[in-house]
């Protein structure tokens, strides 16, 4: 049974800027980039207090990447953060070669994620970032589930990784349900609840969800076990393969498009070590549109009910 | 030193069977008056935190930067001969992954390397350092958006450590610069982006050390470098020839090339 409880909700990237800021405090080499929307992106604490390490450089991300590049060559580390679509997309080959293939040290934060954004429409919606980023060598892809959890997240980004980082967080407040005390290592999944009937594999917003619809399941008796994948790459291969030897089905749950993003990141470790039933729940392969997050959730199926009945299709066509 | 440097490129790039040639024996002079003019470095501590970066955002012209590092004594002349082949340090464009002593940044995608060395320099300027960044640009190459993102931050940030050069050799892949895409006025755009410029003939090492003395004479302005240079420059029969861009000569050619430097 879940024991986890939303302390209030609260966005994501509120964990981001206070994450960042903590290990500004810490270490006088982190540095912070700005590309006109430091507020927005959570960057306004750290620029705040350090102005002098905030280098503000204009709506021009290419650049964004390439001074962040050198900026990591002198021994700095440098934190760049915009809107998931601009942060992985328009730069793609800015950090394919310019941090990627130099394996640089940088963490760059995708904010805006999914289609929870809300309002500003699909344009700004960011669902494809997750496989555009997984793709790269030497990149690091985190996804953190909440807004503790993304504070949690983007320190060990800084402080622990070597190579280049991308770490995604949302904009609406949403259910803040970790413990900032729950163990969080990179790669490593964390398994929230217990269960052999299924598993529901999560990450992101997607996780408070999942949660949900084991509660709805367990109504319908069964046990789903919830992993929540923080870590999509690299992804955590022992806790996906126990998954499936154990629970015979899995269920993946993403704010993203689910071709190229977590569906796709654990069907391959399944087919190739285990191979169970899945199904996909996700964006399928559309853009977003304008709407409150909560429609929109509904609308592209991305909630705790579509899990539920995804999962219970799933268990049906085994028996 | 140069025409010891265009040899170098010629029998690499032979060996090598595939490689820029035209843009690399363009900018031997350049090359050699940097780094044995104007750079403050030791070959033999190539990490020294104290030595002027030099970033070569054109990949491509990779040639000419290994033979002058070998001839610099970073690492031995007879290694130019690995060019591009498997295991090599001297990969096609430069990895540093490969650990290739004195080689600052991977890189090879055009229109990136200016915003390293903005970010370098922005560094440098942070921790009160007193050595230049140098970053080495094809005219071409100014062609892409990222640079003049890159020329601004550089003004905004009133980088004077910084100067860039730029190889105007007015040539590139699909024929004349000014045909393909035109970027004239040059001179006139860095200007108007808050540069201090520089114009000089690329192919004079006469005119390069001036050049290169006149930089950070602007307080608190980047500075460019636009330097005319002959794409092919020493041999004769190549020189100007757009068709040289991506080519490689054959043994032959490249035993009658050098046998022309070896006249000069």
């Amino acid at each position: 049974m879940n024991h986890l409880i939303n302390k209030g909700n609260k966005p994501t990237k509120t964990g981001f800027g206070e994450g960042l800021l903590e290990a500004g405090l810490r270490n006088p080499a982190v540095v912070c980039i700005g590309a006109d929307i430091t507020t927005s992106v959570g960057c306004n604490f750290f620029a705040e207090a350090f102005p002098l390490r905030f280098i503000s450089l204009g709506i021009a991300e290419q650049n964004c990447i390439g001074v962040a590049a050198g900026l990591a060559l002198e021994g700095k580390i440098p934190v760049f953060s915009t809107y998931g679509v601009f942060a992985a997309l328009r730069t793609t080959d800015q950090i394919r070669v310019s941090l990627c293939y130099n394996n640089l040290h940088v963490v760059i934060g995708g904010a805006h994620a999914g289609v929870s954004v809300g309002p500003d429409g699909a344009t700004h919606q960011a669902l494809e970032d997750l496989g555009m980023m997984r793709i790269l060598p030497n990149m690091t892809v985190l996804s953190p589930c909440d807004a503790t959890q993304t504070r949690v997240a983007t320190i060990a980004a800084i402080e622990q990784v070597k190579g280049p980082v991308y770490l995604r967080f949302g904009r609406e407040a949403m259910p803040d349900f970790t413990s900032g005390t729950m163990t969080f290592e990179i790669g490593k999944s964390q398994l929230l609840v217990a269960g052999d009937d299924l598993t529901i594999i999560a990450t992101g917003h997607m996780v408070w969800e999942a949660l949900q619809a084991a509660e709805i399941l367990e109504t319908k008796g069964l046990k789903a076990r919830v992993l929540n994948m923080h870590t999509i790459k690299p992804i955590d291969k022992e806790a996906i393969i126990r998954a499936a030897s154990e629970t015979g089905a899995i269920v993946t749950a993403e704010e993203h498009q689910v071709i190229g993003g977590l569906a796709s990141a654990v069907s391959e470790v399944v087919v190739q070590n285990c191979p169970v039933r899945m199904a996909f729940v996700g964006m399928q392969d559309s853009f977003g549109e304008s709407g409150d997050p909560g429609e929109l959730m509904e609308k592209f199926g991305m909630t705790a009910e579509a899990i539920a009945s995804a999962a219970l299709r799933l268990v049906s066509r085994q028996t | 030193m140069a025409t010891t440097i265009r040899k170098s490129v010629i029998s690499s790039l032979a060996r090598a069977k595939s490689g820029h040639l035209g843009g690399s024996l363009g900018l031997a002079d350049i090359f050699t008056t940097l780094y044995f003019s104007v750079l403050t470095h030791n070959p033999l501590k190539p990490k020294w935190t104290d030595r002027d970066r030099v970033i070569l955002s054109i990949g491509h012209v990779a040639p000419v930067l290994y033979a002058t590092l070998a001839h610099c004594g970073y690492f031995s002349v007879e290694e130019l001969q690995t060019l591009r082949k498997l295991g090599s340090r001297l990969q096609g464009h430069p990895g540093r992954e490969h650990g290739l002593p004195g080689l600052e940044l991977s890189a090879g995608s055009l229109g990136q390397g200016l915003s390293v060395a903005v970010g370098m320099a922005i560094a440098a300027k942070m921790d009160h350092k007193k050595h230049r960044i140098y970053s080495i640009h094809g005219d071409g190459e100014l062609q892409e958006g990222s640079i003049w993102e890159a020329a601004m931050a550089a003004s905004h940030y009133k980088l004077d450590n910084l100067i860039a050069i730029v190889d105007r050799n007015g040539l590139q892949i699909d024929g004349r610069t000014e045909e393909v895409m035109s970027l004239e006025p040059l001179a006139g755009k860095w200007q108007s982006f808050g540069w201090q410029v520089i114009e000089c003939d690329g192919n004079s090492i006469e005119q390069l050390l001036s050049a290169f003395g006149n930089t950070g004479t602007a307080q608190n302005k980047p500075t460019v470098i636009i330097a005319e240079t002959i794409m092919g420059k020493g041999i004769r029969s190549i020189e100007g020839d757009y068709r040289w861009h991506g080519k490689v000569p054959t043994t032959e050619k490249a035993v009658e090339f050098i046998e022309q430097l070896a006249k000069q």
